[in-house]
């Protein structure tokens, strides 16, 4: 327990220590920004019963810069690593392979969360200067960013099994970059087919991450997404685990 | 300290180490020597834990290395070929993160940290961010992170390559200061490192064990079949090296003039000294002689005639 504190110490560390994090956050702050601009005018234009909560999070703005962060922060986790050699020294060293593998994808979400909080500060403001609820309760909030949380947990993972996969970083963001942007799309197929298409329709809400989040936004906590998020996470990060493992010992 | 049997490690059809055995015991440094490519990294590898082999055992202080990889990996201090380090750490930090990482407590970490930095040479830099330092530092900085945590045995794969003369002396004194603490096994291809610092030698190519043996013995062993430089001033090279030729012990005899000097080199047959001979041979002869010498065999000679036979 100890050696995995240690390794998520220097995970965290090492993702702050190099200048593409502030590139990110930057630019992150900036489409986040604008996309709560956005959100705000579109709502002084129409009226309806729509929240700034759920503005906020349904849009392209918000999307677009949400799934390329993932591939961006985990593209180095492994792969800088093992080009480096760096990984020969932390593997002989007394860690077990779990522990790394945790450490990292620990790091991670933990990168995603920084990334993320400043967003609470926007509806903070928005609620002290308005005085209007930014949600129609505070479950839209628990929701929405549980849901971030979640979608998180699942993106991470499959960022940090594509590093695993390559000593190529960019390598390593194009793989996750593209499966992430796959499990999206295969999520908005819901919206093209027919209403009234029956199973597919079906299956593809159980993945379909737009709806997942216009759900939670709303305050809506479905358990079926939490399972499938929590459960495919899992399974990612285990073949994560051992896809390293597997690298390693061919080397 | 080092127990090995039968240690295999193949890349599909490529044998890269060839079911060697060899024991070390604690106090010793053991010097590995070999060709490129000759095995060397892969073996200290798995020592070190960092690959499995594909069959036989290594035992590390009485732990298997495979099956009790976690509590031998904390008796061992290894430091890779070319020091992979993370070069956005300062280095008190990455020393603390490492000792921290083998297993230092919390109370010893500052003491272990100042031990060895000045050990290392590196309390000036200590502050510095690894990727700023030389090439120098960095091999030291390696040399400090196999050291924290007080390892039972060293394992470092060439520390002393990539460095100026002065660096590879700072090193090579560092490593003898070592030896009273630790047991060492370092490979290099530098010779006159080996005979410097190393009580035993293990001579690998192509996978196997060519020589186990003390530099003394290595040398003694070629020694037997040496050849004689004889220098002196004859009225006729080439008849002179005929008669030389008829001398008892004499296998060959070349020549080159060298002003009214001739040095002849003598390979003599195996077990046999003809200098003696030789010198009474001259005096019949009324040659004037200036040297009648066997160089001694380096270890270098004995690197060259273990690991050259019949290149394919």
């Amino acid at each position: 327990m100890r050696r995995l504190l240690i390794l998520t110490r220097r995970e965290i560390a090492s993702a702050f220590h190099q200048p593409l994090a502030y590139v990110v956050l930057f630019f992150f702050l900036l489409v986040t920004g604008f996309n709560f601009h956005a959100g705000v005018s579109l709502l002084n234009r129409s009226s309806g019963s729509t929240t700034m909560v759920e503005a906020f999070f349904n849009t392209v703005y918000f999307w677009f810069p949400f799934v390329l962060a993932f591939p961006l922060v985990t593209m180095r986790v492994f792969s800088e690593e093992a080009k480096l050699g760096t990984l020969e020294t932390l593997m002989t060293a007394p860690v077990r392979d779990i522990q790394v593998v945790l450490a990292k994808y620990t790091g991670c979400v933990f990168f995603q969360i920084i990334l993320w909080s400043p967003s609470l500060l926007y509806f903070f403001a928005f609620e002290t200067i308005t005085g209007e609820k930014a949600a129609g309760a505070a479950g839209s909030y628990l929701g929405a960013y549980g849901m971030l949380l979640l979608m998180g947990l699942l993106f991470t993972a499959i960022g940090c099994l594509a590093s695993a996969l390559t000593n190529n970083q960019i390598v390593a963001a194009i793989i996750s970059f593209s499966a992430i942007l796959f499990l999206f799309f295969i999520g908005l197929l819901a919206f093209i087919l027919p209403s009234s298409g029956g199973l597919l329709r079906e299956l593809t809400y159980y993945i379909s991450p737009v709806e997942h989040m216009m759900d939670f936004s709303r305050g809506i906590v479905d358990t079926r997404p939490v399972v499938f998020y929590l459960s495919s996470s899992l399974l990612v990060l285990f073949a994560t685990f051992h896809v390293f493992q597997y690298r390693r010992w061919k080397a | 300290m080092i127990k090995v049997e039968n240690l295999t490690k193949r890349y599909g059809s490529f044998t890269a180490v060839d079911g060697i055995d060899f024991e070390v015991q604690k106090g010793e440094i053991v010097g590995f020597l070999g060709p490129n490519g000759a095995g060397k990294s892969t073996t200290m590898k798995m020592l070190a834990g960092y690959l499995p082999p594909t069959s036989g055992r290594a035992e590390i202080a009485g732990f298997d290395v495979f099956t009790d990889s976690l509590r031998a990996r904390e008796r061992i201090g290894y430091t890779p070929e070319n020091v992979p380090l993370p070069l956005d750490m300062r280095v008190f930090e990455y020393l603390r993160y490492r000792a921290a990482l083998k297993g230092v407590p919390g109370r010893r970490l500052r003491e272990r940290i100042g031990d060895v930095l000045e050990l290392c040479g590196l309390t000036d830099v200590s502050r510095k961010i690894i990727a700023h330092l030389s090439k120098g530092y960095r091999q030291r900085v390696g040399l400090a992170d196999s050291l924290v945590h007080e390892p039972d045995l060293l394992i470092l794969d060439e520390p002393t390559i990539g460095l100026d003369p002065n660096q590879i002396r700072l090193i090579r004194n560092l490593i003898r200061n070592l030896r009273r603490h630790h047991t060492i096994l370092l490979s290099t291809h530098i010779l006159p490192e080996v005979e410097m610092l190393c009580s035993r030698v293990i001579i690998i190519n192509r996978g196997r064990i060519e020589a186990l043996d003390t530099p003394q013995n290595l040398r003694a062993r070629l020694g037997q079949s040496g050849h004689i430089l004889f220098d002196a001033v004859v009225p006729d090279a080439r008849s002179a090296a005929g008669m030389l030729r008829n001398i008892e012990g004499v296998q060959t005899v070349s020549h080159r003039a060298d002003g009214d000097w001739t040095v002849f080199t003598i390979e003599a047959s195996e077990g046999h000294d003809p200098r003696e001979a030789l010198y009474s041979h001259a005096m019949d002869q009324k040659w004037r002689v200036r040297e009648i010498s066997r160089p001694p065999v380096s270890l270098e000679d004995v690197f060259a005639e273990v690991t050259s036979v019949e290149e394919h």
